[in-house]
């Protein structure tokens, strides 16, 4: 299958991946082409397929300038990046990664709970600086029996909530539509949602409705000492909004894995210590990311030896 | 003295703690009871202790303050140590035992905190939250790119040291993640539902991870050796919210450095508030300056606690967290 071309829109970091690929089709890396244009140009009649991930995606230009193009597939499950609805125009095959990054995800999730509230990072700093000799560290606060509120009972959001009730938490969600088998407390807004919990976790995907879920109101209603969890996209959550809710005290703490313009984060945020933030590691496990790659390499397979996809979305 | 004109048939308490640790709940403690502190007589408190002393049946230990079978011997009436901390390896259990004195931990009021505290660091140190909220902070995201992948949480085997009130809370957490869980413990517990391992290499061999939530005691001093640390593996982590002194410390420090252990989560060390320089510069460790108990919530469980086993004793009813001693 070497004849098929493969363009990587996103950075070529993860050697497995890429290892996979390079195995299998050629592969085109654009981000290492020093002219992005006349790269695509020369090589869009063998590219019949796009591998994205998070960052970056497949927009409406980038398939329109790819006429032999016939799949995406994504090493993501966000697919916010990919134009979904031009690709099902086109009949281009959509793929993502769903399910083997779910566990890490919540995981994370609940790591960045515990971080806020018991302070670890900011705790871990104060022993390495030495202060710990000249005094003891104040008192946190206490994670279990907190209220979680999930905003999205996806897989990645029950996922988080079977976690959180392990340390007591009742559970609240807030979805487009309320879920019929479901034990845990509905709220038709993200709103009510927020005024009613302790710890608010932002797990849905990202689309024009759900663009600013948490808008400053939210944050208002969440209050001065409520949490916000961000480990969907960046733009779930109205960024400069959120740094002055945390720099005027009206919204408690935050744990952010993801950013309205990664890798840049807003800097009035790095002295704040009711605050944990991370460079999207929500998948950043050696075993997930392999998972995820054969995933990609397994759909893109799939397809160009005309079997079913293992994860179509489109 | 405090004045005693309305207390005369209080029950007294000598409340016993180095001046630096205050005593929270004084104010409710003091309407049911009469306190005697010598922190807050001129006296040295060993003459304080004999003059004022004799006939006290209950003493409240505040923090760490350690009680010698010195201080003991000036006690002659005292029949009930509450200690206010989950660990009781500062009194000396063998005096207490000789002569009868009933000690009750404050474990129960703190194990959920400590749960917490322990699958925080867990978390913590396999996901690098820490590590990576450093390189956040230090601006290094756009100029260095992704940080390195951390490890997988669920599916890992996770050794629990010493399963009483805060190890079953660590299981019970744990679980959730999809971990499989096995235990170390004096003996067996057969409500337990998790494999036993009678000895700690045993466990260590079969784990990917250790959390330490037992007792100091002579017998479980420096448990985790080289030996353990060498079963547990090149990938093992450690978490520790005992003890330092469970950790032959000098070894792990070695063992982090070499490369010969993934990772550890320490709230405890052997010497606090000292902590070894060499773990300062790596970042598959991350360090808590010994809070696992401090949230306002756990020290009103406290409060509660020790008042209930104070007024359980004085009503001749059964203690609410008796220690059993093991010599």
């Amino acid at each position: 299958m070497e004849s098929i071309g493969v363009l990587m829109t996103c950075p070529p970091n993860f050697p497995y991946l890429v290892e996979e690929l390079e195995k299998r089709f050629t592969l085109y890396k654009l981000q290492n082409a020093p002219d992005k244009t006349h790269f695509i140009n020369s090589h869009k009649n063998s590219i019949r397929a796009v591998v994205g991930n998070a960052g970056f995606g497949a927009d409406a230009e980038l398939i329109d300038q790819l006429p032999k193009l016939e799949i995406v597939s994504s090493f993501s499950v966000g697919l916010d990046k990919v134009d979904l609805p031009k690709c099902k125009e086109k009949r281009i095959r959509v793929t993502n990664t769903p399910d083997v990054l779910t566990n890490d995800v919540a995981d994370l999730a609940i790591g960045l709970m515990l971080a806020v509230l018991r302070r670890l990072c900011e705790s871990d700093r104060y022993v390495r600086s030495g202060k710990w000799k000249k005094g003891d560290y104040k008192l946190t606060t206490k994670f279990t029996g907190k209220s979680v509120g999930i905003i999205g009972l996806g897989r990645i959001g029950m996922a988080i909530a079977t976690r959180a009730e392990a340390f007591s938490c009742p559970i609240s969600y807030y979805a487009r539509t309320e879920k019929p088998d479901v034990k845990y407390r509905y709220y038709p807004s993200v709103i009510e949602l927020a005024a009613n919990c302790q710890i608010l976790v932002v797990a849905c995907a990202l689309t024009e409705e759900t663009h600013h879920i948490v808008n400053r109101e939210v944050m208002n209603a969440l209050g001065p000492k409520g949490v916000l969890i961000n480990i969907g996209r960046g733009p779930h959550v109205d960024e400069p909004e959120l740094v002055s809710a945390l720099l005027e005290g009206r919204l408690g703490g935050a744990g952010l894995d993801v950013f309205e313009d990664e890798p840049n984060v807003p800097e009035p945020l790095f002295g704040l210590e009711n605050v944990v933030l991370l460079p999207h590691v929500g998948s950043g496990t050696v075993e997930t990311r392999k998972a995820m790659a054969d995933l990609v390499v397994g759909n893109l397979e799939a397809h160009f030896f005309k079997k079913p996809l293992l994860t179509p979305v489109v | 003295m405090a004045a005693k004109q309305n207390q005369e048939n209080l029950p007294v308490v000598l409340v016993y703690r180095r001046p630096q640790f205050n005593l929270p709940h004084r104010n409710r403690l003091s309407r049911h009871f009469i306190l005697l502190d010598p922190a807050d007589s001129q006296e040295p408190t060993s003459s304080f202790l004999s003059t004022y002393a004799q006939s006290v049946r209950a003493l409240l230990c505040v923090g760490y303050s350690t009680i010698t079978s010195e201080t003991l011997s000036l006690l002659p009436s005292l029949e009930l140590i509450v200690a206010c901390s989950a660990g009781v390896d500062h009194i000396d259990l063998q005096e207490c035992h000789r002569r009868g004195i009933a000690i009750t931990n404050a474990s129960v009021a703190f194990a959920e905190d400590v749960a917490d505290l322990a699958v925080g660091l867990l978390i913590d140190v396999l996901r690098k939250i820490s590590g990576a909220d450093r390189f956040v902070r230090g601006g290094l995201w756009p100029v260095m790119g992704d940080y390195p992948l951390g490890s997988k949480l669920g599916g890992k085997r996770v050794g629990i040291v010493g399963f009483g009130s805060i190890g079953s809370e660590v299981a019970k957490r744990l679980v959730a993640f999809g971990c499989s869980i096995a235990y170390n413990s004096r003996r067996r517990k057969p409500s337990v539902p998790f494999p036993y391992h009678a000895n700690v290499r045993g466990l260590a061999a079969d784990s990917d991870i250790l959390i330490l939530c037992c007792a100091l005691t002579e017998e479980t001093h420096h448990m985790i050796n080289e030996g353990v640390m060498t079963s547990l593996g090149k990938e093992g982590v450690i978490i520790n919210v005992g003890r330092g002194s469970l950790i032959d410390e000098k070894e792990l420090v070695q063992f982090l450095v070499q490369g010969k252990i993934g990772g550890a989560g320490l709230d405890v060390f052997e010497n606090e508030p000292d902590v070894p320089k060499e773990l300062f510069s790596l970042d598959n460790v991350v360090l808590s300056p010994h809070r696992a108990v401090f949230t306002p919530e756990s020290l009103e469980a406290l409060i509660d606690l020790t008042s209930a086993n104070l007024k359980a004793f004085f009503s001749n009813k059964p203690l609410k967290s008796l220690v059993e001693i093991e010599l």
